[in-house]
């Protein structure tokens, strides 16, 4: 005869109620570690998706998502010159912040090397990729932006001509994919007034220059477009991405480039490495120490919960003892009423997490290996939590059950 | 000469030490044999409990030898064999509560006494149903303890008691709780399967009406035993 099901059964009231609580408070452990999982998940997800062989940033930077990288666009083809280079392709990714219905939008805005990456390797639910250098843009549906929608970012107006979902950056904001010459455009826009300033005060500088007075045909020069004045720079990227020919040498392109004072190289790994060590690393540690603490808490909740149990089947257990019944009958009672609360607790917080983890604003993951070790972890604070109960019950008198 | 069902001699119980002491029991003996029913009266405080306690092998004497079956049990404080293994192989327990576990059925409270002294489910059960229904109360089998009367609880509690067929069967004022009719069908009960089924009854009680259904009488007072005379009348 199980003691433990037909004592569940003549209190399945509290039972339920009970184990309602521990399924919330094991869903919160769930969920951290989905939370944690969906941290890292987002972290590298670009970098996993872009599909580089390489990434060519600012010399002495760890570029470009964990700090600032700037490198002159013309290096690509510099890098296109290398043996075992099949392909190089200017990124550019920064985040910026407008308003959009009355609402903050945040973007990370991904510049993509038009017309050799039109974006076709982006996962796409509804539209298409890009098919023309300006003015046109892949979102994800975290921004929520409908296909056909014209935002105006700078002084431009750019169409939602793509859908992407789970496109996130390490922030969490949704990725919106332009070619690099709006993406720069995008990044660098500045007020016309601002450019009317910097006009001004550039012929200023001319008029007050020997080269100025010279030459007077420069002042025209001054005041015109800023591409237009060959001393100025070049528009700057954040990297250059290299894909390798098949075949090739990754340590030989690696060490033809790391010749290069101007620049430094990483591979994909590396990328992923610093973006985890680096950035997401403090936020892993801060979730993974909170789940400890939750589980540390959950134990003396079933714990206490088993205790009160204990308690209030007390002189049932003295009359076990005093018909003989063996200390196993007696644990057994307890540790199966311990792993049958955390049982359905743990099932309870899977199935509410189902419907509950998809609702938050960032990715939660649930991924089997989580499942299975939080499954053994649930088995073992309900073995240690019924412990206390145990030991309640193995230190009952018999006799107590002729004192009441 | 056939075997006492319990047998002390001399037992003495003392709780406490120096100046805190308290003597329980000074001197008690009795026997009771298979098949005998026997009352114990005494006023409150006198030892009762105390000799049935240790009687059941939950609160050992200070001196003195336990006898159960004819094998000696306790010897003083020190236990000459498994307690709780004896005590589910040989005594039989009913209380002044029925003391039924709330959440097993009528039946199943049966049944948990023959499962925990290793008796296949199947059998169990079926021993169990025997019993309510030689006690009178198979209608109830399926119900829970809190929908059954005080005297049909009582009654599941002496099947209980049965259950593992005990040389030794101990009551501790079991009618206190029911009226003068239940509590006398109750006795009528202890002494019928005494007298049927051979095990020896030791009924601590108060209740004076009852005094015709024992075979012997014995009373405590100040810790000691003595053995009452039975009037023809209260026979």
């Amino acid at each position: 005869m199980n003691l433990a099901t037909r004592d569940i059964r003549y209190n399945f009231g509290r039972f339920v109620f009970t184990t309602i609580g521990i399924g919330l408070l094991l869903m919160i452990v769930m969920g951290m570690g989905g939370i944690y999982r969906g941290l890292i998940h987002e972290a590298i997800l670009l970098v996993d998706r872009v599909g580089a062989d390489l990434w060519v940033v600012q010399g002495n930077t760890r570029g470009p998502f964990a700090e600032i990288s700037r490198i002159p666009g013309n290096l690509e083809n510099r890098v296109r010159s290398v043996q075992g280079v099949a392909g190089a392709r200017r990124f550019v990714s920064h985040t910026i912040q407008r308003e959009q219905s009355g609402k903050a939008l945040r973007i990370v805005v991904e510049g993509l090397a038009w017309p050799e990456d039109r974006g076709d390797w982006v996962p796409l639910l509804s539209g298409r990729s890009l098919r023309q250098a300006h003015y046109e843009m892949i979102a994800d549906v975290s921004l929520n932006l409908a296909l056909g929608e014209k935002i105006t970012l700078g002084k431009d107006r750019y169409e939602v001509v793509g859908l992407t979902s789970g496109m996130v950056g390490t922030s969490g904001d949704g990725l919106a994919f332009f070619t690099v010459s709006d993406a720069l455009a995008i990044q660098f826009d500045v007020p016309g007034e601002a450019v009317r300033l910097e006009r001004a005060a550039r012929r200023a500088r001319v008029e007050n220059s020997e080269l100025g007075r010279l030459q007077p045909l420069l002042l025209d020069r001054a005041v015109g477009s800023a591409r237009g004045i060959p001393a100025l720079p070049a528009p700057l990227v954040s990297a250059v991405l290299v894909t390798l020919q098949p075949g090739a040498d990754v340590s030989a392109v690696r060490a033809t480039l790391g010749t290069w004072p101007d620049v430094t190289v990483y591979s994909t790994k590396e990328q992923k490495d610093m973006l985890l060590d680096g950035m997401v690393d403090k936020a892993r540690r801060q979730i993974g120490l909170f789940r400890v603490l939750l589980i540390f808490i959950s134990t003396i909740i079933i714990a206490l919960i088993i205790y009160t149990l204990t308690l209030d089947k007390i002189r049932d257990i003295a009359l076990l003892k005093l018909i003989g019944a063996r200390n196993r009958v007696i644990g057994g009672l307890i540790l199966q009423q311990s792993l049958f609360m955390g049982a359905f607790g743990y099932g309870l917080a899977w199935f509410l997490g189902q419907f509950l983890f998809p609702q938050f604003p960032r990715l939660v993951l649930i991924v089997r290996e989580d499942l299975i070790s939080l499954g053994f972890i649930v088995l073992a604070i309900s073995t240690l939590a019924s412990m206390l109960g145990i030991w309640k019950a193995m230190s009952v008198e018999p006799n107590t059950v002729l004192s009441a | 000469m056939t075997v006492p069902a319990v047998e002390v001699e001399h037992l003495r119980k003392v709780y406490g030490s120096g100046h805190t002491e308290v003597v329980a029991i000074r001197d008690a003996s009795v026997t009771i044999a298979r098949g005998e029913i026997v009352g114990m009266f005494g006023p409150s405080g006198s030892g009762k409990s105390t000799i049935l306690t240790a009687m059941a092998l939950i609160n050992p004497p200070t001196s003195e030898k336990v006898m159960i079956g004819g094998e000696l049990v306790l010897d003083g404080p020190k236990a000459l064999v498994d307690l709780r293994a004896f005590r589910r192989q040989h005594l039989g327990f009913v209380f002044q509560k029925a003391n039924l576990i709330p959440f097993l059925t009528a039946l199943e409270n049966v049944q948990i006494a023959l499962e925990v002294n290793d008796t296949a489910p199947k059998a169990a059960r079926k021993r169990a149903m025997e019993l309510l229904d030689y006690l009178g109360v198979g209608v109830r089998a399926n119900n829970l303890p809190v929908a059954l009367s005080g005297g049909e609880q009582q009654r599941v509690a002496v099947a209980r008691a049965l259950a593992n067929d005990p040389s030794l069967i101990l009551a501790d004022e079991p009618t206190a709780a029911l009226d003068s009719q239940r509590g006398r069908q109750v006795m009528e009960l202890f002494a019928k399967v005494a007298h049927e089924r051979n095990a020896g009854v030791l009924v601590v009680t108060h209740d004076h009406r009852t005094l015709d259904v024992f075979d012997r009488i014995v009373d405590v007072e100040d810790g000691m035993i003595r053995e009452r005379e039975i009037a023809a009348s209260e026979q």
